[in-house]
């Protein structure tokens, strides 16, 4: 049943293939869509029966390898040389993923065949998307850090390609000046600071090569049972991965081309920058969970970093005006929680995160896309309001997601995110500041959510009637609103914790996986009694209060938004301003090397220094050849002057020497 | 029979083509340019017959041939070739006749001889590649630098003629010096018991390790000098973004894609075996000079207002990374640096005929003067796209096997000793991304040109001449990209004998070393 894993990688490629070549040419949009969406729906049946069979094994079965062929290596034979192959590893974590971005991604490409209705780079459209995917499953499935590598840069060449997918159009993207920059500028940034996180991910590789002489992951985990904890070796190894996933999941540092990659067409926002792309970060994190849990100090890293990130993007939500920028730095934010879930050892919780997030994020990406459809491009929610009439399918939907995001229970974002809380709280690895830094971030989340939602559904009508006639979406787009709703209702219910009588499936499904990094970390499961269930109530607590706050401010007392906005106009112009960070990396890292390598490099050092030399030497040589050649005049007495003067030399030397 | 001259047909057959077109009357355009392409497509396919019977298994030259030429000096007319030159063979014989098919058009005076320069620098790269014996390989190798001359010199720019002289006298000054160390190394192999003056390769391979290191040191440095100028490795670069920029298209193609690959091939064929133990001493000199090429030639890339001189700079940085996989001496590295020429080859290649696509429409290449072209000539955006993912090493295309390859190589070699080198080129990657991504972004994205007049023309989509050009080559892009085993088994026997040679060499002068200390 394994073998028939990479058919669930094939049928993509097979879509984009076909589309890619022939795509032009169809101009039938059905068809393409059709195609388009067929290809990732075999994958997801595929990935389901293959899901079936596992449930089917013993706990120790559920795993296995596919090899299709030899990759890159020396084809030396020598055996301590890189040999990687392509194969492909099906085992509880992979295929759960495979569900989510096959699953998520087919419903997200129904929705697509209705918002890219029209346009006339369509086929264009669904044939990176199904690139996207094969890329996505290659970084799943992968049996090792190579493949991985391919994937992860593959879906980081689509992202790029379907955030300038509109390429002449203009965006306001971050250190450009307003009305200055583009879409395609957004999809250059995206894929050059992810660059600098695959940097991160390269040298790791290299470490791993001269560590374990191999790239395989079984291999690899097979053998750090020599390597002491906390050695430098394994701190590095792991940095230098988790650089790579600060690149691809958006957090500190290189968060910042998530929120511009907003310019790509909102399918793709809900698909790669909310679901499935940017969760990469954390499922390599929870794949090699055996190397940080080998490299403690790299976990304080990653959960502090989690914890800022979520909540330094969520202040940043809670300001910003475009739908679709909240919702972005919404997804920064709950990166953040999933990297701290990794940081305090709560894989699993973090795991669950992923796949709760993946429904509702996208649903809240899939709603914002119908308003914006349905608002004819209008991205402003100041420029909303009272949508709710027009829009009432969207509205249930996209209300749906926001009470799962906040936390309410038991929507499935309250199990996801408490565990993590709790594990925050709980684990060794924990403590209370992270969570406190947690449980404020979620009631900020709670707050700028809502916000959101009432400025956009609720509320009076702010739009131009002459210009807007907002209307509800097509069945095809509403249809996967309403199926991402459901699963964004009962989708935590895989991992209700036996706190709360559930039997956590989700921890039981997993635990082989995460077993050798718990115990090496020898950590014990807290079942804090009564600690828990106050906790759990606390965060409920909070998550209701920011709901109500933005009731009140944005419903009830909207005196209360401008007079705070002119009462703390300074913090309100840092956040308004997302922290300055692009500023900051635009004068630090950007225009100074382009200028250092235009005037010290190109001009100065290439032009005038060592091309000057070049053609200096030349030059002096043409020179002194015309004073000596003057020396060749062609008169016979001067020649037999010079000649009889040297005689005269020589002799004069002879005899006086 | 056939095994032995068909190596000996593959180099000249060009030549023949070459006298051919002389029976030919000037006028008749299409005519000499079918013969021409002609004659090269013909020394493609039996090239082919080369890899086909191309041993694997077997170590050493195959394909020998040898004739005494001037018997007293014991120098002969001897060629042969391993993995290495095989597969540098193909892409010089594969690049020749596209580079010929793409630039169908674009010449338009004194074609004829402009095509018999074209099949005689053809001669003179196989030649190189495949000569076994230093005379040969020098007189190929000056050979070649003759139409490489003229083409510049004839059919190039603005600037073409100081652009072809600087060229050819930078090339000159090291090839000199490195025929100078020729003979000198020719004369040391009669020093020693019962040898006797000669310029055959077997002979000094056995002779070079065991010369004084001092001596070793001077040869190593004329040739690495001849080698660098062409590679070009840093500082020695400054002719090629001159050459580059003023050369033809096809001009362009071939000096990019096969000639620069000399020195690399030269640095791994002569400077390694013959000279080891100086080999040692230069690496944290070459190794450094090949990182900072790396980065220097991406940020100055970056820096380009014109298409050509910004893929010229983009080649200092990329040949920094064979250079640095030849150094790391790994099995990795080797074999990285050999796919990687291949790589480059066909990526630089390919975008030299890319720009020059785009120069042949809008007589500009002025990054400046484009934008939104992806509009109006989507066919060609496409192919830009994917040669410009090669250029920047993106897994599943050919650039990142050799790219990883290299760096994996050189971050566990032992002879450089530090990952440093391997640390800072991988931040080349990112360069890399930078400023090609810059580039594509600032030609083919964004708005249209108001009146969609580029340089003062209407742009129109590729031809079916130009589609049928840039296919094989994104073929072979992608090909190597997903399945490099192909190619990489070809070098592999050569690359391991290599990396033992260095190894053993190494020992062996530890153990000289040792013995001296006690005595």
């Amino acid at each position: 049943m394994f073998s028939f894993a990479p058919t669930i990688v094939l049928f993509p490629l097979l879509g984009f293939l076909f589309l890619g070549l022939f795509g032009a040419r169809l101009r039938n949009e059905k068809l393409i869509g059709i195609l388009g969406s067929g290809t990732v729906g075999l994958s997801f049946l595929v990935a389901v029966a293959l899901f079936i069979h596992m449930l089917g094994l013993e706990p120790d079965q559920r795993k296995g390898i596919v090899e299709l062929f030899s990759w890159i290596g020396t084809f030396t034979g020598t055996a301590s040389s890189v040999n990687v192959s392509v194969a492909y590893q099906v085992d509880q974590l992979s295929i759960l993923m495979t569900l989510v971005v096959t699953g998520v991604g087919f419903l997200i490409h129904v929705y697509s065949i209705g918002y890219m209705h029209g346009d006339p780079g369509f086929w264009r459209f669904f044939t990176y998307l199904n690139l996207f995917i094969f890329a996505m499953l290659n970084l799943v499935l992968a049996d090792n850090f190579l493949l991985m590598f391919l994937g992860w840069e593959g879906v980081g060449l689509c992202s790029y390609l379907l955030i300038g997918f509109w390429y002449d159009r203009k965006f306001d993207v971050g250190g450009y000046a307003p009305g200055k920059a583009w879409t395609n500028d957004a999809a250059k940034k995206a894929f050059i600071v992810n660059r600098i996180g695959d940097f991160g991910f390269l040298l790791a590789m290299f470490l791993i090569v001269v560590q374990f002489e191999s790239l395989s992951f079984d291999a690899v985990f097979g053998r750090v049972s020599v390597m002491t904890p906390g050695s430098d070796v394994m701190i590095w190894i792991t940095l230098l991965l988790f650089l790579g996933a600060t690149g691809k999941s958006a957090q500190i540092p290189l968060f910042v081309w998530l929120p511009d990659a907003m310019a790509g067409p909102t399918p793709v926002s809900a698909l790669i920058h909310a679901a499935t792309m940017v969760t990469a970060g954390v499922y390599m994190v929870a794949r090699c969970s055996i190397l940080f849990a080998l490299a403690p100090a790299t976990l304080q890293v990653v959960a502090v970093i989690g914890a800022l990130t979520a909540i330094m993007a969520a202040t940043i939500g809670l300001v910003q005006n475009d739908i679709k920028k909240v919702l972005a730095y919404s997804t920064v934010s709950q990166l953040g929680y999933m990297f701290l879930a990794m940081g305090v050892a709560a894989f699993t919780a973090g795991i669950f995160h992923v796949v709760t997030h993946a429904f509702f994020k996208a649903l809240l990406f899939l709603g914002s896309g119908a308003v914006i459809h349905g608002m004819h491009d209008e991205q402003d929610i100041q420029k909303m309001g009272g949508l709710k009439k027009y829009l009432p399918v969207t509205y249930k939907t996209f209300l749906i997601g926001a009470i799962a995001i906040a936390g309410i229970p038991p929507f499935a974002g309250f199990f996801s995110k408490d565990e993590i809380l709790w594990k925050a709280f709980s684990s060794d690895q924990g403590s209370v500041l992270l969570w406190a830094i947690a449980a404020a971030g979620a009631g900020v989340t709670a707050f700028y959510m809502f916000r959101l939602v009432i400025l956009t559904f609720e509320g009076k009508e702010r739009f131009d009637h002459h210009h807007a006639h907002p209307h509800e979406a097509p069945k095809t787009m509403t249809v996967p609103l309403i199926v991402l709703a459901f699963l964004s209702v009962v989708g935590g219910f895989i991992g209700v914790p036996e706190s709360l009588m559930g039997g956590n499936a989700l921890e039981h499904w997993l635990e082989p996986i995460f077993a050798p990094a718990m115990t090496t970390l020898r950590a014990t499961p807290h079942h804090g009694g009564i600690t828990e269930y106050l906790l759990m109530a606390l965060s409920v607590g909070i998550a209701v209060a920011g709901i109500y706050g933005a009731r009140t401010v944005y419903m009830k007392r909207q005196e209360l938004a401008d007079a705070w906005r002119s009462k703390y106009r300074r913090t309100y112009q840092v956040l308004w301003n997302k922290y300055y960070v692009d500023e900051a990396y635009d004068t630090l890292f950007v225009r100074s090397t382009v200028k250092a390598s235009e005037t010290v490099l190109w001009r100065g050092l290439d032009v005038s220094v060592i091309d000057w030399l070049v053609n200096a030497s030349a030059q002096g040589v043409a020179w002194l050849s015309s004073k000596v050649r003057l020396i060749q005049t062609g008169f016979a007495q001067r020649y037999a002057t010079i000649f009889v003067g040297g005689i005269v030399l020589v002799l004069f030397w002879l005899m006086f020497k | 029979m056939l095994t032995e001259y068909i190596l000996t047909i593959t180099i000249f057959l060009p030549l023949l083509g070459g006298l051919a077109l002389l029976l030919v009357d000037k006028g008749s355009v299409t005519t000499i340019k079918m013969v021409g392409f002609g004659a090269t497509a013909l020394t493609f396919v039996v090239s082919l017959y080369l890899y086909f019977a191309f041993d694997t298994t077997a170590a050493g030259f195959q394909f020998q041939h040898k004739v005494v030429w001037i018997e007293n000096l014991a120098i002969s007319y001897s060629v042969g070739i391993d993995g290495m030159s095989l597969l540098l063979i193909l892409l010089t014989t594969f690049l020749t006749p596209l580079a010929l098919l793409g630039t169908w058009n674009s010449i338009t005076h004194r074609i004829k001889e402009y095509m018999v320069m074209m099949l005689l620098l053809e001669v003179g790269m196989i030649g190189v590649f495949a000569a076994l014996d230093l005379f040969l390989f020098y007189v190929f190798w000056e050979a070649m630098l003759i139409p490489m001359y003229f083409i510049i010199g004839i059919w190039g720019g603005q600037e073409r003629v100081y652009a072809a002289i600087k060229f050819f006298l930078f090339t000159l000054f090291g090839s000199l010096l490195m025929l100078v160390a020729i003979l000198a190394l020719a004369y040391s192999a009669s020093t020693i018991p019962g040898g006797q003056f000669t310029t055959d390769l077997y002979v000094l391979y056995g002779v070079g390790p065991r010369l004084a290191l001092n001596v070793q040191s001077w040869m190593f440095l004329a040739f690495a000098l001849s080698f660098a100028i062409k590679v070009p490795l840093f500082p020695l670069h400054t002719w090629l973004p001159d050459a580059h920029v003023q050369a033809p298209t096809a001009g362009s193609v071939i000096l990019a894609g096969v000639l620069l690959k000399m020195g690399t091939y030269g640095l791994i064929r002569f400077c390694l075996p013959l000279f080891p133990d100086a080999a040692f001493v230069f690496t944290p000199t070459m190794s450094s000079l090949a990182v900072i090429g790396i980065i220097y030639g991406a940020l100055v890339a970056m820096v380009q207002t014109d298409m050509k001189k910004l893929v010229a700079y983009s080649s200092v940085s990329h040949l920094g990374f064979v250079v640095l996989g030849t150094f790391a001496m790994t099995e990795e590295g080797i074999q990285g640096a050999i796919i990687q020429m291949v790589n480059h080859g066909l990526s630089t290649g390919a975008l030299f005929l890319i720009v020059g696509m785009v120069y042949d429409r809008a007589h500009t290449r002025a990054i400046a003067d484009f934008g939104g072209v992806a509009k109006i000539m989507p066919v060609f955006a496409t192919f830009f796209m994917i040669v410009t993912l090669s250029s920047i090493g993106l897994p599943g295309l050919n650039g990142f096997v050799g790219e990883f390859m290299i760096l994996v190589g050189s971050f566990k070699s032992a002879f450089l000793g530090s990952s440093a080198y391997s640390i800072i080129a991988t931040s080349g990657v990112i360069l890399a991304a930078v400023y090609m991504l810059w580039m594509y972004q600032r030609v083919m994205l964004g708005p249209m040109r108001p009146d969609r007049l580029y340089g003062g023309h209407a742009l129109t989509d590729l031809t079916r001449r130009e589609i049928a050009t840039l296919v094989p080559l994104v073929v072979f892009i992608v090909w190597i990209g997903v399945y490099p085993g192909t190619f990489l088994k070809t070098s592999a026997g050569m690359a391991k004998q290599v990396v033992q040679t260095m190894e053993s060499a190494r020992q062996g002068g530890q153990a000289r070393f040792v013995e001296l200390k006690n005595r």
